[in-house]
């Protein structure tokens, strides 16, 4: 086990992306940040606070739970849901930027997609991970990544978050055999 | 939990994990009622071997909701009523590739024979069997006393809880004594003699005759139906006499306590049990438990169907 992200590498990679949000949408006016739980939800805090900071404007963030759209849910044992919760101006006509700890397959972002589709229309639907660690399984690419970490699949890699785990760390894990 | 057979097989946690995951369904639902595709592709039965308009209904609606393909089975104009034993029925719907069935039967018990019956491999829910559980019923009055007076704990620590009326024959009050109970709340039968049922003293409650003894201290109150053929059978003298002594009137509505609320499962005899001001009143929320109903039972389906059984629950 090995730590491939220590904490003052996550502030950075959260400030950094805070500011590309903030150009790429030309401030943060139109943006709303939508974590993925549980651990994007708190980095889509951690980013809102982060882009208050630089543009001095509040910025919409809530949360999306995407259990319900899973196309996995009958490969795993039963999971508990996690709340929804979409900031007041809602998504329509809006820049939403969906939020999550680690980009893997891409499934995950798949089911955001169609939850997204069921609130509303937004204008666009950017993607902003703290890791990409590649083996994609479907043509899904991240817009703002914290840090690119190759892997090989049997690897497993661990984000801790001070809010959940008391420390801020990404690990990367071998599995024996 | 692959089948939802009584309450009597349920941990706290797994009863816990029903109420959470309806709350967290409940509230996404808050806006505009939006259909989730997690039960995509899969076939529920709705197998009602008795009349019931709204647990069939709400089973129903839970059902689409999860996008899962819902087939109607009742007694009457089915090859039940020609007398098709529950075996045959069973095996029937497996051929059909029935992944859950919901089962209201007049016979107690007749949910876990189909369960145990290897006849068929999917899910089976106990709709209410005879005289014996109605485990969603219990469920969604937890639920909805949770969110009305537990003033954000988790259980029901510390409530007290009258369920009033005809406990001899009700498996409402059966599944609902288990799980009240369960959950921390106290429960408390009124009754007359006659309508409670033998051994009554071994469950976990407090016993009374006298409403009005009880009806001060209590935060939810929970009216039982009469049903009129049982004036017939001599449980009960007359049906003026019930409404005096156990009918929750304007008069009885006053003195509880200012938080408390009045629920029934429905259908009610409005006269009989309560008065139509109290079914009305803005203490009631029997509306709203049909409301919490349909996401109760969304829960029950998803926990249920959506994942698969065969692996440890991650709840």
């Amino acid at each position: 086990m090995s730590i491939a992200l220590p904490a003052p590498d996550i502030s950075r990679a959260i400030t950094r992306i805070a500011h590309e949000i903030c150009e790429r949408n030309s401030g943060s006016q139109l943006v709303t940040l939508l974590g993925i739980p549980t651990r994007g939800a708190h980095l889509a805090q951690r980013l809102a606070a982060e882009i208050e900071s630089i543009t001095g404007n509040s910025v919409e963030c809530g949360t999306l739970d995407i259990t319900m759209h899973r196309d996995d849910l009958r490969l795993r044992a039963p999971r508990a849901l996690a709340p929804t919760s979409i900031p007041p101006l809602g998504v329509e006509d809006r820049h939403v930027v969906l939020v999550d700890d680690v980009l893997f397959s891409g499934r995950t972002i798949r089911a955001a997609l169609d939850a997204l589709g069921e609130v509303g229309r937004p204008k666009t639907v950017q993607l902003a991970v703290l890791v990409d660690r590649g083996h994609r399984q479907l043509p899904i690419k991240a817009d703002y990544v914290g840090k690119n970490l190759p892997t090989s699949p049997q690897q497993i890699i661990k984000v801790h978050l001070s809010e959940l785990d008391g420390v801020d760390e990404v690990l990367l894990e071998e599995v024996a055999g | 939990m692959r089948h939802l057979l009584s309450i009597a097989d349920l941990t706290k946690s797994d009863a816990l994990s029903i109420l959470n995951t309806a709350e967290t369904l409940s509230r996404a639902s808050d806006g505009p009622m939006k259909k989730l595709p997690t039960l995509r592709g899969r076939t529920i039965v709705n197998l009602f071997a008795e009349d019931s308009t709204r647990t069939r209904i709400s089973f129903e609606a839970a059902a689409k909701r999860l996008s899962a393909d819902v087939i109607n089975f009742s007694a009457k104009g089915s090859s039940l009523s020609k007398g098709e034993s529950l075996k045959d029925t069973a095996q029937t719907l497996q051929a059909m590739g029935a992944d859950a069935v919901i089962i209201r039967h007049s016979a107690s018990g007749a949910a876990h024979t189909l369960a145990q019956g290897q006849w068929m491999s999917g899910s089976v829910i106990n709709a209410g069997d005879g005289t014996h559980e109605h485990p969603s019923q219990a469920l969604l009055d937890a639920f909805t006393i949770r969110k009305h007076c537990a003033h954000g704990n988790d259980d029901l620590t510390g409530l007290r809880i009258a369920i009033v009326g005809d406990i001899l024959h009700s498996r409402v009050a059966r599944s609902n004594v288990l799980l009240l109970s369960m959950l921390g709340a106290h429960v408390v039968l009124v009754a007359p003699p006659t309508l409670l049922p033998i051994g009554v003293e071994s469950w976990p409650v407090t016993i009374s005759y006298d409403l009005d003894s009880v009806i001060e201290s209590v935060d939810a109150v929970i009216m039982l139906r009469i049903q009129i053929e049982r004036m017939t059978e001599m449980y009960l003298p007359s049906a003026g006499e019930y409404a005096r002594f156990y009918g929750l009137n304007l008069d009885r509505l006053a003195r509880m306590k200012t938080q408390s609320i009045v629920m029934h499962p429905g259908p009610m005899n409005r006269g009989l049990e309560i008065s139509s001001e109290s079914a009305d009143s803005a203490r009631s929320v029997i509306v709203e438990q049909v409301k919490n109903g349909v996401s109760v039972r969304m829960a029950i389906l998803y926990l249920l169907l959506a994942g698969n059984q065969d692996l440890e629950v991650s709840l």
